[in-house]
């Protein structure tokens, strides 16, 4: 579905990615973990290319999204995105902002980009404030809108990049519980997140980062039972206590 | 009253209304236009300038350091007597259209440029992820939000705008200043003239001028 090739990230003199490659199956659901500034941000927001790499390749779906004149949109469509900071768009209101993509780039009838929109709104619980506007609504609303607009371009992936870090505590969980609710279907997924819980309870895989690096990956079990590496067991001890 | 502003003067003046009255009718079209015409530069040239591309910025930039740093009589002049030397013969409305147009577009790109930055990064990161082009992002998800910030200073670039127009009274535009000035040359009622001129341009321009403190008191708030 992914596939990440020898890729090198720089920005300026700071090397952000190093050689990762890392393939994401069809279905699978992965999360990536890590202290910050390890590149973990920059490694998923690298999958759609928000982040072009200095070297390597990306395909996503058989697209070399690295290649000279690639189709980048036209794969973005599948690929949808959640953010840390929800990036609602604040002058439309919550319904528009389901509908505005899928009508005026997949060119989806008005109708039936609503019609999907208000039952993704319904999922998520908030049918109710389709016609609300982003302001009026808290942190945790507003990504719970982001997700639904996000689902609303019936992508095959979603990556999520550390969608729970910009709320307060208390409306972490109904974030939470709608991507738990999500995961149960086929739709591939790659999680940022410092959520251990939420790791443990959906992740095919997780990824530990550090430096740049992919330093380990596994199970959720092989993990949080018996990581090997000495900076995993360290981050994990660190994350695990504060929790 | 005698002298500049004896009353037969003041009265030459409402007997020949029409002469202000076309001149008005004149400042107001050109102004229309040229403004229509700094809009649509300004936007395109103040997106060009937000973009990643080296080449665009440089072209922008090009457009909009000539225009600010050279003086609009000089850009009319050349319109007006250098363009012929090119085989291009402009009729003077066009000149004026153009060169206040132009003139002020390169002003509404910068107004435009901040407007654009002020809406956070995320907004047109949001709009990639979702397949939106550089383009179409900026006319659906950037451009209307920066809209709201760079009203206020846009009224105020039709303000000047509407004044520069006077300009075109140095190449025999037609429009008020040039009627004014023609009207007055000739019998030499330079000040009631001159009066009745400016007020005429407190009428088009003090509206405009108020609405636009009015948004910006409105933003301020809501900011």
């Amino acid at each position: 579905m992914i596939a990440l090739q020898g890729i090198q990230k720089y920005f300026g003199a700071n090397h952000v990615l190093k050689d990762i490659d890392l393939t994401v199956a069809p279905g699978e659901k992965l999360v990536v973990i890590g202290p910050s500034g390890s590149g973990k941000s920059t490694l998923i927001r690298s999958m759609n290319l928000l982040e072009m790499p200095s070297k390597g390749k990306i395909v996503v779906d058989g697209v070399d999204l690295t290649a000279p004149k690639a189709e980048v949109e036209k794969v973005r469509e599948s690929v949808a995105m959640v953010f840390q900071q929800f990036n609602l768009y604040p002058h439309k209101t919550v319904l528009e902002n389901l509908t505005l993509a899928p009508v005026l780039i997949k060119k989806v009838p008005k109708e039936a980009a609503e019609e999907s929109g208000l039952a993704f709104l319904d999922r998520v619980g908030l049918k109710n404030k389709a016609h609300a506007y982003p302001a009026q609504l808290s942190g945790g609303q507003q990504q719970r809108v982001a997700i639904a607009r996000a689902l609303n371009m019936k992508p095959r992936v979603m990556l999520f990049d550390e969608p729970t870090s910009a709320l307060d505590p208390e409306m972490i969980q109904e974030v939470l519980d709608v991507m738990v609710d999500l995961a149960k279907e086929g739709i591939t997924m790659v999680v940022v997140t410092h959520e251990m819980g939420f790791a443990r309870q959906v992740a095919d895989r997780v990824i530990f980062m550090d430096a740049g690096r992919i330093i380990e990956q596994g199970t959720p079990e092989h993990f949080f039972v018996n990581p090997e590496h000495e900076r995993t067991q360290l981050f994990l001890s660190k994350i695990l206590r504060s929790h | 009253m005698n002298g500049a502003f004896a009353d037969y003067k003041w009265a030459a003046l409402v007997s020949d209304w029409t002469v202000f009255g076309e001149g008005f009718a004149h400042t107001v079209l050109v102004s229309g236009l040229a403004l229509l015409l700094a809009l649509l530069l300004g936007g395109f040239f103040g997106v060009l300038s937000s973009g990643s591309s080296k080449l665009a910025k440089g072209l922008a930039r090009v457009y909009i350091e000539s225009i600010q740093n050279t003086p609009l009589v000089i850009q009319v002049f050349f319109l007006y007597h250098a363009l012929p030397h090119l085989g291009i013969m402009l009729p003077t409305f066009a000149v004026g259209v153009l060169g206040v147009g132009v003139y002020h577009g390169a002003y509404v790109s910068e107004v435009v440029r901040a407007g654009i930055q002020a809406v956070p990064r995320g907004q047109l990161e949001a709009a990639y992820s979702q397949g939106f082009s550089f383009w179409r992002a900026m006319r659906h998800i950037i451009l209307p939000q920066a809209k709201r910030m760079a009203f206020p200073p846009l009224t105020n670039q039709a303000v000047s705008l509407i004044k520069n127009t006077s300009v075109l009274a140095m190449v025999a535009g037609g429009e008020l200043m040039y009627q004014a000035d023609s009207w007055s040359s000739s019998n030499l009622y330079y000040g009631p003239a001159y009066v009745a001129t400016g007020i005429l341009y407190i009428a088009l321009c003090l509206p405009l001028a108020t609405y636009a403190r009015r948004l910006e008191e409105q933003t301020g708030v809501k900011g």
